[in-house]
């Protein structure tokens, strides 16, 4: 094999150094550290205007911010997370990680790949360059619901033309793991041998492709109704304000699993590993992913329950989506039945992969409880619902990408991480995301409406105790990004194997991994052995 | 289906919890959903406690599961890790199981549904106007219709660093300069709707919100059982002051209600017609 990277090396022989190694690079694994880099600062951007949110909301009174300055913060900090730091993370792992999870040894198309990372950059400094504009940032919400929206000052065209940015370089990626997942599968890949997380990529990039052309439609009309005389959303012009929400929200329901789904294959192959035991139910997983995907384009009306639907179309949607909790239930039944008489260890990966397991679940119970459309005339933009995403979102998809980092750093740098430093993470994580979100069901049930930057005396203790809990967790991200740059910069050795219970091709090739990842695909047995 | 019970385990984690020196007037006790004072509240009451007993129960064995195997099943107690990673009856088993949970929870649930979108036999209209930051309140077929906004004193207060403690306000952003007064025992129709952006018109007692959205009427009702007042917000983002446009409603007997209807009788008439041509034209296709 060794000859034949060398072989392979030579005709790629132009390597430039420095910053034109990445501005030009093809390679998956250079793209894909680009992509994790560019969401960890994401991650920070978006999180200090979390902060600035927690810092106002301490107490009642305005004390910081003027509520337009904090309209446009809940706005942008969702944009932010949302496209800047969960969706390239997801794109980041699978550059790193499906060619050497298929045995392939690059992306199928790479030019593409450097384009739609590349993308990025631009899209989120038109979107934060709108700070300093007059009339300041987007403050109608990530939702976008017009006509609100089309109050918005001069950063109105920069936030559509950023969101068809981002939506442009998501498409790109889907399509290039889309092409990756079914040409450059090693001989012996099957399908139904393909890693979860494979799997769960392969969905995710198939409800990116339906849906976030939905969403460019939706903002183009938000910008032709602004700027060219339409009335797509403007009732005084004969057109309908609700189908907006429709139109968003059937964007809005897929882009969620978008978020979650990747984070589910992280969890079934950390889980096993640590278990030393195989994933329970395979087959099962991916039929309840692809379910949970097919589902999610026919509950999207569950976000507006209360813009006044016919009592049809309001039983529809609640039936539809309470089904979304059996899928998602398997799922969670089969992590458990995996760790079921297994030999567990707890390693970093493993405690961040647990939480999640524990904590997503308790976000999947508040998600139940808000389909139920009666209860949720009562729930509805409230405090409630804040908890309900930011237990699935943070304590989901964000713990999950954090385990999976944890995971594969020693792969992708060749090093161990520092452990005691990781287990402090996780810890001072696990702790403080809960005082942060969960006196948030508290808050919602006791009335507090979301996105209001000052609220009634009564829900002033445990605003302050979320408050607590959201700088203690702001806080304790630094200690992974020390983490992660003691890693790479050295430390323990790493094996090839790195954890004794990994299955994986990525596994069998060494730490760091060769350029190419697999140059000749692997021996047909190694995959048929169960990939060790 | 106690919902007595839950309540000194909250508490107790709440005290767990508490930075309690500091915040010695607390709220802690402020968990749970609101009863309200209607027939659609309680009912939605019941059925969100009905949900949460499910999720409850079925979460204290999920999580006891993995409890249980993180301390049984651990390498360091010298656990060998079986190999099996299948089984039909135990995977059928948690899918129809849930399924059919599901489905004893939606009978409710259809049922709560049906009993808030019937607005029959409605013995009065109020048509609720959302704008950018108040409401409008307007008893139709009655003439009279007035705004409702934010109280002067909690208007004050909430400016950036006013120096006021809102503590110090009485119903700090949850007070108006007019409230609008409803009575009891009627069963009354809501017609939301709104003039510039999109509004939620929400009161907890109530049990419902129903968004104010332009170029749309939302049939909603509700029939207060006991007098008193009750207070909300605005639920939908609608800009700068989203957070600064509560209401009030007053719930009256019915015959103290009448005397009121009639003070603002008196004082509306002349100017009624000439101000508000809407609210004839909605009269007249009543």
């Amino acid at each position: 094999m060794s000859d034949a990277m060398a072989h392979d090396d030579a005709h790629h022989g132009y390597r430039p150094g420095g910053m034109k190694r990445w501005l030009t690079t093809t390679n998956h694994k250079d793209i894909g550290t680009l992509y994790l880099v560019f969401s960890l600062v994401m991650f920070f951007i978006g999180g200090a205007m979390a902060m600035i949110i927690r810092l106002e909301l301490f107490q009642p009174g305005l004390q910081f911010i003027d509520p337009q300055f904090y309209n446009s913060m809940t706005t942008m900090h969702a944009l932010i997370m949302i496209f800047g730091a969960v969706m390239p993370a997801w794109t980041g792992f699978a550059n790193w990680l499906v060619p050497m999870m298929i045995g392939a040894p690059d992306m199928a198309l790479p030019r593409l790949n450097n384009w739609s990372f590349w993308i990025l950059p631009f899209a989120f400094t038109l979107l934060l360059s709108t700070l300093f504009m007059p009339g300041g940032a987007p403050a109608g919400g990530w939702t976008m619901y017009p006509p609100l929206v089309l109050q918005t000052g001069d950063a109105f065209p920069f936030l559509i033309f950023a969101v068809h940015l981002m939506g442009a370089s998501s498409i790109a990626g889907a399509i290039n793991i889309i092409a990756t997942v079914f040409n450059l599968r090693a001989p012996g890949m099957t399908l139904m041998k393909l890693p979860l997380f494979v799997w769960t990529w392969i969905i995710t990039a198939f409800l990116l492709i339906a849906a976030m052309p939905v969403l460019a439609g939706a903002v183009t009309m938000l910008l032709t109704d602004k700027f060219f005389g339409t009335s797509f959303f403007s009732a005084a012009g004969g057109g309908d304000p609700v189908m907006f929400q429709h139109i968003f929200w059937f964007f809005g329901h897929p882009e969620v699993y978008i978020l979650i789904l990747p984070a589910f294959g992280i969890a079934s192959a950390i889980i096993p590993t640590f278990a030393r035991k195989p994933l329970f139910g395979y087959s099962s997983m991916v039929y309840a992913s692809a379910s949970i995907a097919f589902l999610s384009f026919i509950v999207w009306a569950h976000h507006m329950f209360t813009v006044g639907m016919p009592l049809a179309g309001e039983l529809f949607f609640m039936y539809a989506t309470v089904l979304i909790a059996i899928p998602t239930g398997v799922k969670v039944f089969n992590w458990v039945a995996t760790m079921w008489q297994g030999s567990m260890t707890f390693e970093t990966p493993m405690l961040f992969a647990i939480a999640f397991v524990v904590l997503f679940t308790i976000g999947g119970f508040s998600g139940l409880m808000l389909g139920v459309t009666p209860v949720d005339f009562q729930y509805h933009d409230t405090y409630f619902v804040v908890a309900h995403f930011h237990y699935v979102l943070v304590t989901g998809s964000v713990f999950a990408i954090i385990a999976g980092t944890y995971f594969w750093l020693p792969k992708w740098t060749g090093h161990m991480y520092d452990e005691s430093l990781g287990k402090l993470h996780f810890w001072l994580s696990t702790i403080s995301v809960n005082v942060l979100f969960f006196p948030q069901h508290f808050l919602g049930l006791a009335g507090m409406p979301r996105r209001i930057p000052d609220y009634a005396v009564q829900f002033a203790d445990w605003n302050m105790v979320s408050s607590i809990g959201g700088f203690v967790f702001g806080a304790s991200q630094l200690l992974f990004v020390i983490g992660i740059i003691k890693c790479a910069r050295g430390g323990v050795k790493a094996t090839a194997q790195v954890w004794d219970g990994a299955h994986g091709l990525e596994w069998t090739l060494p730490s760091p991994p060769p350029f190419h990842s697999f140059s000749v695909p692997p021996d047909p047995a190694t995959i048929e052995g169960g990939m060790r | 289906m106690k919902t007595v019970k839950i309540r000194p385990l909250l508490r107790g984690l709440t005290a767990a919890l508490a930075l309690a020196p500091m915040l010695a007037h607390a709220e802690w006790g402020n968990l749970n959903l609101t009863r309200g004072v209607t027939p659609y509240s309680e009912t939605v009451y019941e059925l969100h406690m009905l949900i949460l007993w499910v999720c409850i129960i079925t979460g204290t064995g999920v999580f006891a599961a993995i409890f249980y195997s993180i301390i049984k099943f651990r390498k360091s107690k010298g656990a060998v890790a079986a190999q099996w990673h299948e089984n039909t009856l135990v995977e059928f088993l948690w899918t129809a199981v849930p399924a059919i949970i599901l489905v004893v929870m939606a009978v409710p649930a259809t049922k709560a549904l049906i009993m808030m979108e019937d607005v029959s036999k409605s013995e009065m209209t109020i048509k609720v106007t959302g704008l950018q930051w108040r409401w409008r309140y307007d008893y139709v077929n009655q003439d009279v219709f007035f705004y409702s906004g934010l109280a002067n004193t909690s208007n004050a207060a909430r400016q950036l660093n006013s120096g006021i403690d809102p503590r110090t306000v009485e119903n700090y952003l949850l007070e108006v300069d007019r409230e609008l007064v409803l009575p009891v025992g009627r069963k009354i129709r809501f017609l939301t709707t709104a003039s510039d952006v999109i509004h939620s018109w929400w009161v907890p007692a109530l049990g419902w919100k129903r968004d104010a959205i332009p170029g749309y009427i939302n049939e909603s009702w509700a029939l207060i059982k006991e007098p008193g007042v009750y207070r909300g917000q605005c639920t939908e983002l609608c800009g700068k002051d989203h957070g600064f446009m509560p209401i009030v409603v007053r719930a009256l007997p019915e015959a103290d209600y009448l005397v009121w209807l009639d003070q603002q009788k008196a004082a509306q008439k002349p100017k009624t017609a000439a101000l508000d041509p809407g609210n004839q034209s909605l009269a007249t296709t009543r």
